[in-house]
């Protein structure tokens, strides 16, 4: 046994701080790479007319989030339950114009 | 100065040579406690960045895209609304999309087919996403057929691949000619999936999409902002699986640390007892615990952190694919932009180390308090 | 060295089991002595000694150390001159279990901020003089009794005091260690500390080590000896 066990865990526990710190400097390092390709992409998405990015492709109202409606997923039947993981990771969109056509209805 | 560097010293080296006592135990629950920061962190970097690159990707995003709805669904745009839409005053810019989704049995997976207004893809061929490429194995100049719904095969090369750096809004791609695409879809001609609008002033876009829907009354808009909004929720915190996820190991770990922290053994008030009767203040009992509590907590905070950052700026956030990737077959490759929210590992640093000691402390503040005189009897 | 004068100390004052465990003392202890306390079981000896070693605060009375009135202190200036000039050794010894026979006898150095080697030579010194130097990193629940006492005797001299209190010191040794124990006791009162200590073991009383013996009986002196 170690006669100073502070010995051993404070420089243990500075190197975990340092590790910290480092993160944030690698983070501004990294970034300054990754500005590049983000830029690429969103001259790409710009091109293209892209509205939605290419994370969730299992289904259609999950590919394009933003193009599909509340009630995508109920479309094939109006019991169906969501069963795509995807809907328990974005809410589903809230369009203005669903809003506009219920505040006018009354 | 050098005294209370060495008062402090001492006793750090008295808490850890008590935590060594129960090893395994303490141990464990470090391990624990770092997991736990470790998946916060995780969460919270990888969303932040995520929404950050999705907003800025998307940035310039159409202003306004306007669907058509037929018994709730999305449908076609028929020919005439164009010419409709070009009386509406401010209207820059408007061009009908193609796009649809193809399903392919061969990998069962869904591709999202897509001219582009610009063009640039001659007849016959195709540019596909990097996820395509990889999954299906394609590659520059070779030939893949398609079955189209018509039960019709039809064959196209490869022209170009999009750039991998790109993947995270094209991986799915296929981009071909219209006249292909028509054919492909059997798609009627003067026929559209959706319309891009562009407005002459930004301030004008709600005013504008109130009298698209006037004046199209089966249409819906939906502008750039909403679109971006959507993203801006991905992994909100009271979103499904995430929060269904964390709300068991935080509960979890709550009931351990309680158990821990807050249930003070007679042993250990016995021991606090003879600290004072030998002369230790209350209050160097209680930066001893403070010792305690902060060595573990910061610890499982800063390793947790720092194995997070690894995992999600360096590592790709391998252990989210799972989640993220779902049901899906194609998903992108991509390392994300370490955009950090400072408030956000500000909070979890705060979570993370203040109600730990906090639960250290209470009940040590109770037995600390009692009168040094009772281990005499 | 210690005055106390007119000194009274209740249990529990006020309520329907309010208990007299010294009831007027009045003692004044030499410094550079060995004093012992002896008496029946419940005669209050061992409060007699929390008041002496300022683990408590008399109900009434006064305490005197040096010449200074110390009854009416706070907690934390007590807590101070209980660790500058106080030495205890507990009837149980109350080492701290899972610790090592020198990270106990260190322990009440903590909060004073001696340098940690200061400390840890000093500490080698007193297990040297105890005969203990081969224990120092055993876990004092595998030292035998008698050794579990001399790292209490030792940690009780690890902050240098001028007053050594032991609590019936001798109740779990044999007769040839509560001899040795007192041959260590009669040492520290040569080398100019003051040592009281609390028994009703003969063997200490008649020793030629204590030199002034302070009978009790229900939390009064009823007689008190000098020799020497
Ligand atoms: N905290 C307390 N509350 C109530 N009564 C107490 C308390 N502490 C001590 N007493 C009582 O005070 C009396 C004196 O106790 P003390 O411990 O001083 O006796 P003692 O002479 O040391 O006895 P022994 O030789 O058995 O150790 C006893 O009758 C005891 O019951
Ligand atoms: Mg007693």
């Amino acid at each position: 046994m170690n006669h100073r066990p502070a010995r051993l865990v404070l420089p243990l526990l500075a190197v975990a701080l340092a590790g910290f710190a480092m993160s944030f400097v690698d983070a501004a390092l990294l970034r300054e790479r990754h500005a590049v390709r983000i830029e690429a992409s969103h001259a790409l998405a710009k091109r293209l007319e892209l509205t939605d990015i290419a994370l969730f492709t299992e289904a259609r109202y999950t590919r394009h989030p933003s193009q599909a409606d509340l009630h995508a997923p109920f479309q094939d039947h109006p019991l169906a339950l969501e069963h795509f993981p995807t809907g328990s990771l974005i809410a589903p969109p809230r369009h203005e114009y669903l809003d506009r056509t219920t505040a006018r209805a009354d | 100065m050098n005294i209370w560097i060495e008062q402090q010293r001492a006793l750090i080296d008295f808490t850890l040579a008590s935590l060594a006592r129960r090893k395994a135990r303490n141990l464990g629950l470090l391990a624990v406690y770092t997991l736990l920061v470790f998946v916060l962190a995780s969460v919270a970097l990888f969303s932040h960045a995520l929404r950050h690159e999705a907003t800025r990707v998307l940035a310039d995003a159409p202003e306004i895209v306007l669907q058509r709805l037929v018994a709730g669904r999305h449908d076609l745009i028929p020919p005439g609304y164009l010419e409709k839409i070009g009386n509406i005053r401010g209207v820059q810019k408007m061009e009908g999309r193609l796009w649809g989704y193809y399903y392919d049995p061969v990998i069962k997976a869904n591709y999202t087919f897509m001219v582009p207004s610009a063009g640039g893809v001659e007849r016959g061929t195709i540019v596909i996403g990097a996820a395509l490429e990889r999954v299906r194995g394609l590659a520059l100049e070779t030939g893949i057929s398609f079955r189209a719904y018509s039960g019709k095969l039809y064959s196209f090369v490869v022209a170009d691949i999009l750039p991998h750096d790109s993947e995270l809004v094209s991986a799915d791609l296929v981009l071909m000619h219209e006249d292909d695409f028509r054919t492909f879809f059997e798609f009627p001609a003067g026929h559209y999936t959706d319309i891009a609008l562009a407005v002459a002033n930004p301030q004008e876009v709600r005013n504008i999409a109130a009298k698209l829907a006037a004046a199209l009354p089966d249409s819906r808009p939906i502008l750039r902002e909403e679109m971006l909004r959507t993203y801006a929720s991905i992994f909100a915190w009271r979103e499904g699986i995430v929060l269904a996820i964390l709300s068991g190991a935080i509960l979890a770990f709550a009931i351990l640390a309680w158990d821990k922290a807050a249930g003070l053994s007679a042993e250990e008030k016995r021991e606090i007892g003879i600290l004072k009767a030998i002369g230790w203040e209350t209050g160097d009992v209680i930066r001893m615990k403070i010792w305690e509590g902060v060595l573990i907590s910061l610890t499982a905070f800063l390793v947790g952190y720092v194995a997070a950052y690894l995992h999600v700026f360096r590592g790709g956030g391998v252990l989210f694919e799972p989640v993220l990737k779902g049901w899906a077959v194609l998903y992108p490759r991509f390392q994300l932009a370490p955009e950090i929210d400072g408030l956000a590992v500000a909070t979890l640093f705060f979570f993370t180390v203040v109600p730990y000691t906090a639960a250290v402390l209470v009940p040590i503040w109770r037995a600390a308090t009692t009168d040094p005189d009772a281990v005499m009897r | 060295m210690i005055e106390l004068i007119e000194v009274r100390k209740a249990f529990n004052q006020g309520k329907h089991n309010e208990f007299w465990a010294l009831d007027g003392i009045n003692l004044c202890i030499e410094a550079h002595r060995v004093t012992a306390l002896c008496g029946p079981s419940g005669s209050g000896k061992t409060t007699l000694l929390t008041l002496i070693g300022c683990l408590a605060r008399p109900t009434s009375g006064r305490a005197r150390f040096k010449g200074e009135d110390i009854s009416g202190l706070p907690e934390r200036f007590l807590t101070q001159l209980r660790r500058r000039s106080f030495g205890f050794v507990f009837q149980q010894f109350n080492l701290i279990r899972g610790l090592s026979a020198e990270e106990n006898i260190m322990l009440p150095a903590a909060p004073s901020g001696l340098p940690q080697h200061v400390v840890r030579a000093r500490a080698a010194m007193l297990l040297d003089r105890l005969r203990l130097a081969h224990r120092r990193t055993a876990r004092v629940e595998w030292l035998s009794g008698g050794e579990q006492q001399r790292v209490a005797i030792a940690r009780a001299l690890i902050n240098d005091p001028e007053v050594l209190i032991a609590d019936e010191p001798t109740a779990n040794l044999d007769t040839t260690l509560a001899r040795e124990f007192l041959a260590i006791l009669e040492s520290f009162a040569s080398e100019g500390r003051t040592v009281i200590l609390s028994s009703h073991d003969p063997l200490v009383i008649q020793s030629a080590a204590v030199h002034r013996v302070i009978n009790m009986r229900d939390g009064r002196i009823v007689a008190n000896y000098h020799d020497a």
